[in-house]
């Protein structure tokens, strides 16, 4: 017996090293498997000569990855390959450390396709500051939204503009903000009322700035009412019943809901729509769109709402970055034919290089 | 019939929401308002235990990270359109929130959606059954459809006409699909609430 221990000690073979691309929190273990052993126990201490506690019992695997280190500080390990009859031990493995490295190079392909966007964006927005015309093609829900205030205007009914239940860290309630200004520029211009009722407080300062700029631009800023932009509550469904009650009461002759949505889209659009108000939405979560369609006269989908700034605006750095976001999706269009031709020969070149799973 | 005092309370503003199907009324008003204030209070505790206290004044008061003010004076910054004069002041703690946010989602949307989705559609074509190269021909296809879609710098017009018009039927598609399985979620949320009342409140089942 004290034989066949001799024959396998030190044949477990362990490593360990700093786990790369990671923010210097993990180190990671590997061995070689061996069919005479069906666990393998992991042993960690801080010093070479002191006691090494077990981290943990492992029967299926071969690599570990201990998250439980400090970064920056000496560890030692050891493993334990315990069979039924027999049981061997690896050298101890050590001094190892985890540290941060600094640039991530499993993800250097998202680093390349932002490099990619970033010079289409460059580009186009100095084209558009030096004057050149920009296309845009129309979009249905864009162009009724002067015709939808006109309509709250000959009715002499407010507007309500819903910028979603989101914070201002999220991209559709940014792209919304920036649609609230050009509404609220025609709704000052026209002296309609416009109600902005929000569900996170930054949303509401950011709505009030929008709102009181653009008031100022058009030579309205009597027609600015601070109390029309105010905060309601942050839960989702609080919120949903005091802006349905709103809609009741004020019964606005237009709805905006343009930001981000969650279950509260379907109960805002049909008050709405019980309302006869004129509705235009716009998110970009797909599983709220098909309540918005149904419910609305116009919707923004998806994009739509990003480049809806931009169209109203027809501002240079705006427009040069959807333009840059269309390069984008025209050098994707390519990677697809590429990728299925790819997948269709048996390379699996481009399958491989936007994975994304082991980063 | 229930005894408790917190069934009944919870029935009574279930009831009192529900009624706004028929039209506005007292009692959808008194519960709208409940709800807004309870919740308005109940986000505002949450918000300071669960943010405020240990991300910045814990730190800050109980282990003395002067850094911390940092972030205290960016947000005091919030408050700075309560005086005139000092009103421009809120646009720091506003752009610096959408900057650092925008610069975070850019990389999560192209590793979280943007690329699962382009490598997702990279589907084989050959060595696969005559069911799965037609399902994999229409994912491609309405990929591919989708996008032309939402390119804004051409007239939907020929052959991209098509394409996009492609597109829009893949996503009514979807869209009806997701439709019809939002309503049965729906409808189990209404059998809970019912299941609530009859339950817990009446207790006829």
């Amino acid at each position: 017996m004290l034989l066949i221990l001799l024959v396998f000690a030190n044949q477990v073979e362990l490593k360990a090293f700093d786990t790369p691309n990671d923010g210097g929190s993990s180190i990671t273990l590997e061995w070689h498997p061996d069919t005479l052993f069906n666990s393998y126990v992991i042993f960690r201490s801080v010093d070479p000569e002191g006691n090494f506690e077990q981290i943990c019992e492992l029967s299926d695997r071969t690599t570990y990855f201990d998250t439980q280190v400090v970064g920056g500080e000496d560890y030692y390990y050891r493993v334990e390959a315990r069979g039924r009859e027999s049981a061997v031990s690896s050298y101890i493995v050590g001094p190892v450390r985890a540290f941060p490295q600094i640039f991530n190079t499993s993800r250097i392909n998202i680093a390349v396709c932002i490099v990619v966007l970033f010079f289409a964006i460059i580009y186009y927005i100095t084209r558009a500051r030096r004057g050149q015309r920009l296309f845009i093609r129309k979009i249905p829900g864009i162009t009724a939204v002067e015709e939808a205030i006109g309509r709250a205007t000959e009715m002499g009914k407010p507007v309500l503009y819903v910028p979603g239940i989101m914070d201002i860290d999220e991209p559709e309630t940014i792209a919304s903000m920036s649609i609230l200004g050009r509404v609220a520029e025609k709704t000052a211009e026209y002296g309609t009322p416009l109600y902005v009722p929000t569900s996170k407080a930054m949303v509401m300062s950011m709505a009030q700035q929008v709102v009181k700029e653009a008031s100022i631009r058009v030579g309205r800023p009597d027609w600015f009412n601070i109390d029309n932009v105010r905060y309601l509550t942050d839960d989702q469904f609080g919120y949903v019943s005091a802006v349905d009650g709103i809609m009741v009461r004020e019964k606005p002759a237009t709805n905006f809901y343009l930001g981000k949505f969650y279950a509260e889209s379907l109960i805002l659009a049909e008050t709405g729509f019980s309302t006869g108000a004129i509705q235009i939405a716009g998110t970009a979560l797909p599983d709220q769109l098909p309540f918005f369609v149904a419910a609305c006269d116009y919707t923004l989908l998806g994009e739509e709402l990003y480049a809806a700034s931009a169209y109203l605006s027809q501002e240079p750095v705006q427009l040069g970055s959807l333009k840059g976001q269309d390069v984008g999706k025209l050098i994707f269009v390519i990677v697809v034919i590429l990728g299925v031709l790819d997948r269709l020969v048996g390379f699996d070149i481009l399958y491989n290089l936007f994975n994304t799973a082991q980063q | 019939m229930s005894t408790e005092i917190g069934v009944w309370i919870a029935a009574l503003l279930t009831l009192a929401i529900y009624s706004f199907l028929y039209k506005d009324n007292p009692f959808y008003k008194v519960a709208e308002n409940i709800f807004v204030g309870v919740s308005a209070g109940y986000w505002a505790v949450i918000l300071w235990f669960n943010y405020a206290w240990p991300n910045l004044f814990e730190p800050l008061i109980m282990r003395g990270s002067v850094i911390y003010l940092i972030p205290i004076i960016v947000g005091l910054m919030m408050f700075a359109p309560l005086i005139p004069r000092v009103s421009w002041l809120i646009r720091i703690p506003l752009t610096f929130t959408m900057g650092v946010a925008m610069a975070l989602v850019i990389l999560q949307r192209i590793q979280g959606e943007i690329f699962p989705q382009l490598q997702a559609t990279f589907l084989p074509l050959s060595g696969v059954s005559p069911m799965q190269l037609i399902s994999n021909l229409l994912i491609i296809f309405g990929v591919l459809s989708t996008l032309v879609y939402f390119y804004f710098s051409k007239a939907h017009r020929g052959v991209l006409g098509v394409f996009a018009k492609l597109g829009i039927w893949f996503m009514m598609v979807a869209f009806g699909a997701s439709f019809g399985y939002t309503v049965m979620a729906r409808i189990s949320l209404l059998i809970g609430r019912v299941y609530f009342l009859l339950h817990n409140w009446l207790q006829l089942i």
